[in-house]
């Protein structure tokens, strides 16, 4: 593989002024202003959206196929880092906890 | 911003360096598994080093590794970025009261430089935005104190991870770390009963809709839950309802 190519250079330059844009986006403007009321409920919900739709498919499904079985190490260590987040809390215990149970299944076992 | 020896003066940048430094462990670690998760997905280093130096934005640079990696567009790279980062959005309505007394340049480098962590706890310290000059900048040098650490724990333990990556081998999918980050970020979302169901339904529908074209099904998952959780916060169960309820024609925010 090359050291890199040029448009994923492009999406890294692209996605820094997002992490500007949205970090600042209420600082830009001097005027006070407002947005429409629907989005700012939307805004509520749509972060844990965009998480939850980025992360199923990598959890239950294998080659864009649903899987068809529960011998997958994915499926416990997803449930295990839920679990210990709402036991203890902390993204590094769920982290920490999910792979705990991962590597043990995905090595020893396979899965 | 912490570079500034006007701002790291006040005794408010020491609190916050002292603050922060009970949560780098956490923050130590998830900079690594991005780090090493770059690499995994298929970046190359200097890219990976880029992307890290750059970009600063664990969950959004995870997001995207998939979406890169398979070759979707730009703009529904920045689309899936931005959605992820919406809550920086949030964040940023928040803290504009204590930020409109700087500069475009530096309200901008601090919005930059502001993270999840950086932003829990100032809003925590302070309820209140300053009433003279002196005390805006001592809040500055308050939130500076935190960002400081938490850049250069973030910075440096994923640069590390970038670095050891090609030593751990692809077949134990040390990949999934990341996916186990973003679970733990959405878990701590998943702060009402309507949170929790805009998660279900855009997972559900990511899956459902995983064959489109162009990685889509990720635009289409989340319009879907947000226009969802809309129409149950107007028309659906009582109890599901936001309390105390929406009025009709909302007061606008002072």
């Amino acid at each position: 593989m090359s050291d890199f190519d040029w448009p994923t250079l492009l999406a890294i330059a692209a996605l820094t002024l997002v992490t500007v844009l949205t970090r600042s986006f209420f600082f830009i403007s001097e005027r006070d202003w407002k947005l429409p009321y629907w989005a700012e409920r939307g805004l509520l919900y749509a972060p844990i959206a965009a998480l939850a739709a980025v992360v199923a498919p990598e959890v239950v499904l294998l080659e864009g196929q649903l899987i068809d079985t529960w011998q997958d190490a994915r499926l416990f260590a997803a449930a295990a880092g839920v679990a210990w987040f709402f036991w203890r809390g902390g993204v590094l215990g769920t982290i920490v906890c999910g792979m705990a149970v991962f590597l043990p299944l995905r090595l020893g076992l396979g899965w | 911003m912490f570079w500034r020896t006007d701002i790291r003066r006040w005794p408010e940048f020491a609190e916050g360096v002292r603050e922060q430094t009970t949560v780098t462990a956490g923050v130590a670690a998830w900079g690594l598994m991005t780090g090493v998760a770059m690499v995994a997905a298929g970046l190359s280093q200097l890219e990976a080093v880029l992307m890290t130096l750059l970009v600063f934005a664990g969950s959004a640079q995870l997001a995207v590794l998939p979406l890169l990696t398979a070759g979707a567009p730009l703009w529904v790279v920045l689309a899936a970025a931005f959605c992820v980062n919406l809550r920086f959005v949030v964040f940023s309505a928040h803290l504009r009261p204590y930020m409109m007394h700087q500069p475009l340049r530096q309200r901008l480098v601090t919005g930059y430089l502001t993270g999840d962590m950086s932003y829990v706890f100032f809003v925590r310290r302070y309820h209140a935005v300053g009433a003279t000059l002196e005390a805006k900048q001592r809040q500055m040098a308050y939130l500076a104190g935190h960002c400081c650490v938490n850049y250069f724990s973030w910075m440096g333990a994923s640069l590390l991870g970038v670095a050891l990556a090609h030593t751990i081998p692809v077949a134990w999918g040390l990949g999934f770390a990341g996916i186990l980050a973003l679970i733990g970020v959405g878990c701590s979302l998943a702060t009402s009963t309507l949170r929790v169901v805009a998660a279900g339904v855009a997972g559900a529908a990511a899956v459902a809709a995983f064959a489109l074209p162009l990685k889509l099904h990720i635009v289409v998952a989340i319009a879907a839950a947000v226009a969802f959780c809309l129409l149950i916060e107007a028309h659906g169960p009582r109890a599901l309802r936001p309390q105390p309820p929406i009025p009709p024609n909302p007061p606008s925010a002072p």
